[in-house]
């Protein structure tokens, strides 16, 4: 235990900031999680690792010379049909089943994309350098990145984006309706095959772009994904499906909590304490996998 | 129905088990001598494995086609059996197994990383087959009386030993005040044990002491207690992975320390994936081509850089050069013993003196290497931001000066 944070006034502001942005960021992909989740019931365990192929996809972006800032625009967009491609081969075989069958599917499909990312990119850990430097507060005590912040706006874009999306257009509406009550909609001429594929692909891409600013901010490699997994189901299941600014909240709530279980505790304990929250908050909320499928808002 | 399945999957499953083993390979068959390695050419470690793997290949090649291996007045050629652990310790200790009881190797070449060594030297132990091993360096391994198992590097606990060595010499002899950062793992705790010895021995005070997961990507609140204490000397070790993260913050958080010390700089490609913000970092390395080792069959470590480059496209990293070192130094055992009985090979391997173009090697009674030091390179960088390692420490090889104390990145 070392409370040397809470001593020097700067270190508990810097873990705050630090926290604040990283939150910012599990919750984009949390989001994306509790979207698909509400919407087809799926608990996606190779979530983390769609996070760390988007990360790939900007990182050879920087190989090539493109600057790996516009990852957040490539990556989407080649994630969604990743995505896309993962429904239709897997997804939608256990989209009405258990729960269980889903987790176990895409565990499976957790494994699958770690063992190709290795094969195909090698085990390396790499990173790409987005050259672009540290804004420094209070007489450079505290240093924050800058490749942290525009993580930090570039999400909130994302997500107010695809809150609008969903409110305003069609596909958006659908969507609703269909996590509502699949049945229903389906009754009333929605194509909930199609907006089941929507989702998914909506899901990786939200990956996609939360991976290539993890490869700007942090490191990516074949076998990094587990840890954004867990944060994100940890996320969702505090904040429940249907609730944004929960979600939001929750994020931003994790990213302080582990920054600063990091100071006190020690980095070896950092992800340990997240499971150890999981575990408190599951045991405390009683938490049951419920079928139901919550309405999302 | 169920039945005919279990039935069928179990006789598949005895075919393919009788269809590898039915090949078996005697140690020595007509004028080759066959050694086996199980190394990680997939999964976590397999960089470093197929670095390992290219090392051996390398000077099997070179020991072939330069007349090969005389023994009892006949010349031998080496020939190595593969086979991948998927970076797997318990794999690696089957496929041990595997090598000796069913293909018959009686003589071992190590696996990459000192776990997955660790995993395989009982099993060499348990059968008596020497093993000579080029990518364990933790210290675990040459306490535990293993007789047959032989490293050419140096054990993990002298990685960075020379550079607190160093900053108390700069610092007119007092102590210093060092902040540490540690990977949770066998090697990178052994490389810490060296930090506590060389701090006890010189009266350094160790102000910060981490340790980080084996998932890292974030070490930001390592760094902000070191700015806020100040440390003489920074030391970080955590693979590949840590020396990446570490640069990358330290840079973006203008984190000033007037030494920083690391491992695993050259795996890790600093000075190509960070360029400018990876210079005047201080590095552990078993081996670097400018040393002026010299041997008669890759010359010197020039020599053997630009023929590794031509051969496999890449400047050697030390693994690779300590691998090949391997290969000579079974060579000069297998001649001096003039037999291929496997305790006089061990007895030979034992009374092993001798120079590669990788360094001195000379074993002790623990198996490891103790007469190769490890040098210090620092990353020094031109103006055009084109970075180079340049040896530091120990000054008889030094080809640059160490620069120090490290320039503040607001004079940068």
């Amino acid at each position: 235990m070392d409370f040397l944070v809470f001593q020097v006034p700067m270190l508990t502001v810097q873990a705050l900031l630090d926290g604040l942005l990283l939150g910012i960021l599990f919750a984009l992909i949390a989001y994306g999680m509790a979207l698909q989740w509400g919407v087809m019931n799926i608990i996606n365990i190779a979530q983390g690792d769609l996070v760390i192929l988007g990360g790939y996809i900007a990182y050879f972006m920087y190989l090539y010379g493109i600057h790996p800032g516009w990852g957040v625009i490539v990556s989407p967009i080649i994630m969604y049909f990743v995505g896309i491609g993962i429904y239709k081969l897997v997804i939608n075989k256990v989209v009405d089943r258990d729960l269980f069958i889903s987790i176990l599917a895409t565990f499976g499909i957790s494994i699958l994309f770690m063992q190709l990312m290795n094969f195909a990119f090698g085990a390396d850990v790499v990173l790409a350098n987005s050259g672009y430097g540290t804004t420094m507060l209070f007489n450079n005590s505290v240093t924050l990145p800058n490749s942290k912040i525009f993580s930090a706006v570039v999400s909130i874009v994302f997500a107010v984006g695809l809150v609008i999306y969903m409110k305003r257009s069609k596909l958006g509406r659908a969507i609703r309706a269909t996590a509502q009550n699949a049945r229903a909609a389906k009754i009333l001429g929605v194509d909930t095959e199609k907006v089941y594929a929507a989702t998914f692909g909506i899901n990786a891409a939200l990956c996609g772009v939360a991976g290539a600013l993890i490869s700007i901010t942090f490191t990516i490699h074949p076998y990094m994904g587990l840890p954004y997994t867990i944060r994100s189901f940890m996320i969702v299941i505090v904040a429940g499906l249907g609730n944004l600014p929960g979600v939001a909240l929750s994020g931003m709530g994790l990213g302080i909590f582990e920054e600063f279980a990091d100071y006190i505790l020690g980095t070896e304990f950092r992800i340990g304490s997240v499971f150890l929250l999981l575990v408190i908050i599951l045991v405390y909320r009683r938490f049951k996998l419920s079928r139901k499928r919550e309405y999302l808002k | 129905m169920k039945i005919r399945n279990i039935l069928i999957t179990f006789f598949s499953a005895i075919a393919i088990l009788f269809s590898t083993s039915v090949v078996s390979l005697a140690k020595v068959v007509g004028d080759k001598i066959i050694l086996g390695a199980a190394i990680s050419l997939t999964g976590k470690y397999s960089s470093n494995g197929v670095h390992t793997q290219n090392g051996y290949n390398m000077a099997v090649d070179r020991i072939n086609s330069m007349g090969g291996i005389k023994v009892g007045g006949k010349t031998y050629k080496f020939d190595i059996i593969y086979y991948d652990d998927e970076s797997n310790p318990k794999r690696a200790a089957q496929l041990a197994e595997r090598l000796i009881s069913q293909d018959g190797v009686e003589f071992m070449l190590g696996p990459y990383s000192s776990g997955l060594t660790k995993a395989i030297a009982p099993v060499t132990e348990k059968y008596g087959v020497p093993m000579v091993e080029a990518n364990g360096a933790s210290r675990s391994l040459f306490t535990k009386g293993y007789k047959y198992l032989f490293a050419v590097l140096a054990p993990a606990n002298l990685y960075l030993d020379v550079a607190i060595e160093t900053a108390v010499e700069l610092n007119g002899g007092k102590g210093v005040r060092i902040a540490q950062a540690f990977e949770q793992d066998a090697f990178s705790q052994d490389v810490r044990l060296g930090i506590l010895d060389a701090a006890e021995r010189t009266g350094s005070e160790i102000v910060i002491d981490d340790k980080l997961p084996k998932e890292l990507n974030d070490m930001a609140a390592t760094l902000a207690k070191v700015k806020a204490v100040k440390p003489d000397v920074l030391v970080v070790s955590g693979h590949t992975k840590g020396a990446l993260t570490a640069i990358r913050q330290i840079a973006e958080m203008k984190v000033d320390v007037p030494m920083l010390a690391m491992t695993h700089c050259d795996a890790a490609k600093l000075s190509k994936q960070h360029g400018k913000n990876s210079q005047y970092a201080l590095c552990a390395s078993q081996w670097h081509k400018t040393l002026t080792y010299k041997d008669d069959f890759f010359k010197d470590g020039m020599t053997y850089a630009a023929d590794f480059e031509k051969e496999f496209g890449y400047d050697p990293p030390y693994q690779s050069a300590e691998s090949s070192a391997a290969l000579l130094v079974f060579k000069d055992a297998f001649e001096r013993a003039n037999s291929f009985d496997q305790k006089k090979v061990r007895d030979a391997l034992a009374a092993t003196n001798m120079q590669t173009f990788y360094g001195n090697i000379k074993f002790a009674p623990g198996g490891q290497n103790v007469d190769k030091p490890m040098v210090l390179f620092q990353v020094m960088c031109d103006d055009a931001g084109k970075c180079e390692n340049k040896v530091v420490a120990p000054l008889k090889w030094a080809s640059a000066e160490l620069i120090h104390p490290i320039p503040k990145w607001s004079e940068r």
